[in-house]
């Protein structure tokens, strides 16, 4: 390996910081979901035009714009891995799959909620819709190469590769779709324009603030895990106080 | 606003409290995985310290 | 080593596999029948109204020649994989990339061009017209190899794994996407009397692109399987 010039991309001296940094993470993330929330139900007026169903927002728009933040960032550390052969960058990306993936999850679950009553219909194939679901297939997609190699640099890189070449299809498949979908003019039904009041959209950005920090913190443990995992053969893990205890 | 009012969601319950109910169960569900594969993952590396103290 | 020019080398790898593809013709056979087969499943669960088989016939033949050329696409590295070829190739003086295009060409001549042809007929039996037909025909010539490049980078990712079939479709599936958009797309616009230009130039977009970056990427992922 090359000179340690960035002293916490070792593994051994992540592992403690990490620990450290985790309820820097998950303390805010429950305090600005509580005052994210408080905002959007009792500060924030009815929607005009979709009553109180707009409320979905919250925590719908969070969850769409964090799914498709963690695959990019996802994708970068992999790319770091794969390029500058660093694993922790590689552990990184393999910790945020999973917590990605359910935002999209999240994110195709309250739109369908949130669809039913404005446009009538659980599910439109609206371009913002669909391409989520692609999104979605493609977290499947890299969880499922990386867990069926078992040698796990192999399936670092493997799996890197994948999120490179997943992300550089990610905007071509969402024009595709948007394209399709300006084709198909009987299922569109647009978002009707009304402006937003000051308070939604504090309380939105607030509860995305929240669901970083707490993507943040799932990712942290995860990869905590994932640095045990790895290097349970070397000496400072079998030095530490949690595996003594 | 009384506190059935607040649950009613202007008629709306069901979406807004199936949306939110699910996201917490979400969220739940994945603090439980992470924690659970934390409690095993020491559990593998204490039993490899001690298959190793051993031999 | 004497110098062997890209073309040569190109040469020589398509006609090596064709040639090994030819004394496994049962498996050329297996994936037209399938794509046969696939088709005509569709007309016999939504039922026999002309009107609606005429709308649904692209993006059936689409749909069906992307299942069928997921089909043959554990194979294209695995036998070379298995006998050690794979690891020969690597080793060699000449560009993996170039060699991988050229099995990727060598697999569309096998996987890609029998759909193609067979297309037409099957359209028949979706009662499309004959302009339809041609653009059909068109959209997958400019298509199919699209498949079999992107279908190469996960046949590459996937060599040797367990369950690696399976795996291969949920990897490269939803990266075909937009290739199935433009492609039925363009059989959609002739048929509603639009112009098909810009679908078909959207799909020679995507298949230039794809003949630029997917060897390579195919050849990093080769190695990274490889090694």
């Amino acid at each position: 390996m090359a000179i340690n010039w960035f002293k916490y991309s070792a593994p051994s001296t992540f592992y403690g910081l990490a620990g450290k940094m985790i309820p820097w993470f998950a303390i805010p993330s429950v305090v600005l979901f509580a005052v994210g929330l408080y905002i959007g139900f009792f500060v924030a007026p009815v929607d005009a035009v979709q009553g109180e169903a707009y409320r979905i927002i919250f925590i719908h728009v969070p969850a769409s714009i964090l799914s498709m933040f963690l695959y990019l960032v996802m994708a970068g550390y992999a790319a770091l891995g794969l390029i500058f052969n660093t694993r922790l960058s590689s552990m990184m990306a393999t910790a945020l799959a999973p917590t990605g993936a359910m935002f999209a999850f999240i994110s195709l679950w309250t739109g369908a909620l949130w669809g039913k009553p404005m446009w009538g219909a659980w599910w439109v194939w609206d371009a913002r819709l669909t391409s989520e679901l692609i999104l979605l297939f493609l977290y499947f997609g890299f969880i499922a190469l990386h867990a069926s190699i078992d040698d796990p640099r192999r399936a670092d890189r493997a799996a890197a590769l994948l999120a490179i070449v997943g992300s550089v299809n990610v905007p071509i498949i969402y024009f595709s779709v948007k394209w399709w979908n300006t084709l198909h003019q009987g299922s569109t039904i647009k978002f009707t324009g009304t402006s937003m009041h000051v308070a939604m959209q504090e309380a939105m950005f607030i509860t995305l603030l929240a669901c970083w920090f707490y993507a943040v913190a799932m990712a942290l443990i995860r990869v905590r895990s994932i640095i045990l995992e790895r290097e349970r053969n070397n000496l400072w893990v079998s030095e530490l106080k949690e595996v003594n205890s | 606003m009384s506190v059935v009012e607040f649950f009613n969601m202007g008629g709306y319950a069901f979406y807004v409290w199936g949306s939110y109910g699910v996201t917490l169960l979400a969220f739940v569900i994945e603090i439980l995985m992470v924690r659970h594969k934390r409690k095993i993952t020491l559990q593998q590396v204490r039993l490899m310290r001690e298959a190793g103290e051993e031999a | 080593m004497n110098q062997l020019s890209i073309f040569k080398l190109l040469n020589l790898v398509i006609r090596r596999d064709l040639l090994l593809a030819m004394r496994r013709r049962a498996d050329v056979l297996t994936i037209l029948v399938f794509f046969v087969l696939v088709v005509s499943l569709f007309p016999l669960g939504v039922g026999p109204e002309m009107d609606m088989l005429r709308k649904m016939a692209a993006g059936v033949l689409w749909v069906a020649a992307l299942l069928a050329s997921m089909l043959s696409l554990g194979r294209l590295f695995s036998a070379d994989y298995l006998d050690g070829t794979l690891e020969q190739m690597m080793l060699a003086p000449q560009s993996l990339s170039v060699l991988v295009l050229g099995k990727m060409i060598a697999h569309w001549f096998v996987s890609g061009l029998p759909l193609v042809l067979m297309a037409p007929v099957l359209g028949l039996q979706f009662d499309m017209s004959v302009p339809a037909l041609l653009v059909l025909m068109l959209s997958l010539l400019l298509g199919t190899p699209i498949l079999s490049m992107l279908g190469a980078i996960g046949a590459a990712l996937t060599l040797g794994l367990r369950g690696g079939g399976v795996l291969l479709s949920l990897l490269v599936l939803p990266l075909c996407i937009p290739v199935l958009i433009f492609g039925s797309g363009a059989v959609e616009a002739v048929t509603s009397g639009l112009s098909v230009v810009s679908n078909l130039s959207l799909i020679g977009a995507l298949f230039v692109l794809c003949l630029v970056f997917t060897p390579w990427v195919t050849a990093q992922a080769l190695r990274i399987s490889m090694e």
